[in-house]
């Protein structure tokens, strides 16, 4: 379960949790409140290589599409199959059953364009 | 066009309604939503939610049990005369002229070259006075074009700044209604209605057997300052039945899954009524005798080859994702022959269906076709509009 604190933030509303060169991605609370019923998740495949800021999928309301961004690059080395059968997950634990994928990056992970909680709760306003 | 009075007329029909600080228009139950907080967004010039709660509850609760919903953005248009409904008979699609009195029709209203311009449901009162309901973007234009083809036969009045809508739908419809109402709720068959009701202690309601999702259920036009207090009780009367308060988003989800169009999505002056999907309300040659503007456009487009027509259909996609309005839409050997109208994850099914308008001489039943969903080709089928009688 990623630590709402202890995690970073993109202004498109994905927390990023760090494990040494890996990261796992998601969608904050506030995007799910503001996406109402998640009824479709479309993510890559493993194995996909990822520039930060590339379009990687989309999470799908009733009314709405919304694309999703790659926080940072990487290599997609596992993705949420559990979002296939049962998307509301999404809506039920956005920090934790609900995450999307994960990224083996090279290196360091480059946190320095992301926000930390209270950027992102400024942010949010 | 009569332009000088018609700007005139315009400014009349427009100036009535009280407008939020972004200019949209407020229905009767605007200081309700913002008391309550619910999200409200532009739907056509109005302010509207799209959802109290979440669209698949307020859609399921519309299937199963009762719900009601705010349409007051609707529009509402007298037409009065001598032979109001021989003047109207002239400029709609559907043969009108031989409906009862307090009965109600489907019709569409095109332009010269068969374009849609509405689809709409005409009420006959008696044969001197009908009322029209437009959508709520098209009133104006609705009344406009009436105006303009009227030598002096009609008056006409546009009454949408007097009448709010309140449409309460579900099996258990009638059930609830019945608690706030003397009005032989049986009595009103299907596209029927009574006027001068009482309900909830209101009187001058309209009661329409008549809705846009598919389920048995009521239309009621109120007068405009007593649609909160008839909201209000019927609230408190379907309590017990589980009564849930329900809004556009849902309304849309129930309206694709019982085949009804959407002007703007499935018709629109692009888009004739019949290959638009709604050919049975467009009577040509011996089914309609009467002239009306687009009679002969769409008399000829009848009378076209396949090759030159487009058709509308359902379609269900067989791989996954979601298809929406203006994807494209490729035959199984990716040439394009179309693009969806409308589409949504049906919450009733959990399929993810919708309407397809596309070339006919590819438009056979059970074929398979892709449709262009953002990068990827979906496979998908194509269907009868008929989810609800399956």
């Amino acid at each position: 379960m990623a630590d709402k604190q202890n995690v970073f933030y993109t202004e498109d509303h994905e927390w990023v949790e760090v494990n040494g060169s890996t990261v796992r991605v998601g969608i904050t609370d506030y995007a799910v409140e503001q996406l109402g019923d998640v009824v479709y998740v479309e993510l890559p495949d493993v194995d996909d290589e990822l520039e930060a800021e590339e379009e990687f999928g989309s999470v799908e309301s009733v009314k709405s599409v919304s694309e999703l961004y790659a926080p940072v690059a990487g290599t997609v080395s596992a993705t949420n199959e559990d979002l296939e059968d049962a998307p509301e997950t999404v809506n039920e634990d956005p920090f934790g059953k609900g995450w999307f994928l994960e990224l083996a990056v090279e290196g360091d992970v480059d946190t320095s364009s992301l926000l930390d909680r209270a950027a992102y709760e400024e942010f949010i306003g | 066009m009569n332009t000088r009075n018609g700007v005139n007329i315009l400014m009349a029909v427009i100036g009535e309604f009280k407008t939020d600080e972004n200019g949209l228009r407020k229905t009767p139950l605007y200081d309700y939503y913002v008391e309550k907080g619910v999200n409200l967004t532009d739907f056509n010039g109005w302010s509207l939610p799209i959802q109290f709660t979440s669209i698949k509850e307020e859609h399921d609760a519309t299937r199963e049990a009762v719900t009601l919903f705010d349409t007051s953005h609707m529009g509402e248009i007298r037409v009065k005369g001598d032979d109001a409904l021989a003047f109207l008979n002239g400029v709609v699609s559907n043969n009108v002229l031989n409906i009862d009195d307090n009965q109600a029709i489907y019709t569409a209203v095109t332009n010269d070259e068969g374009g849609t311009l509405d689809d709409l449901i005409i009420f006959k009162e008696n044969q001197q006075e009908v009322v029209l309901t437009p959508n709520s973007g098209n009133f104006e234009k609705i009344y406009s074009w009436l105006q303009d083809h009227n030598n002096g036969e009609v008056e006409i009045d546009d009454e949408t700044s007097q009448w709010g809508l309140i449409a309460i739908q579900g099996p258990k419809a009638q059930e609830v209604l019945a608690k706030v109402t003397e009005t032989d709720l049986d009595s009103i068959k299907g596209y029927h209605f009574l006027q001068d009701q009482t309900v909830a202690g209101v009187d001058g309601v309209v009661v329409s057997r008549t809705g846009y999702t598919g389920e048995d259920g009521f239309e009621l036009y109120t007068p405009w300052g007593e649609t909160q207090n008839i909201w209000n009780k019927l609230l408190e009367a379907g309590k017990d039945a589980g009564i849930v308060e329900a809004a556009l988003g849902a309304r849309d989800t129930l309206r694709t899954e019982g085949g009804m169009a959407l002007y703007g999505n499935d018709l629109s002056e692009e888009i004739n009524p019949v290959e638009g999907g709604i050919g049975f309300a467009v009577k040509t040659g011996d089914k309609k005798e009467a002239d009306y503007p687009g009679k002969q456009s769409l008399t000829d487009y009848k009378a076209r080859e396949d090759a030159d027509k487009r058709v509308s259909r359902g379609f269900e996609l067989t791989g996954k994702g979601i298809a929406r309005p203006g994807f494209k839409v490729l035959n199984k050997d990716g040439e394009e022959i179309g693009e969806v109208t409308t589409g949504t994850q049906s919450p009733t099914f959990g399929t993810a269906l919708g309407y397809i308008l596309i070339d006919k001489e590819e438009a056979a039943f059970g074929d398979e076709i892709l449709i262009q969903v953002r990068k990827r080709q979906v496979p998908a089928v194509i269907v009868k509009k008929d989810w609800l009688r399956r």
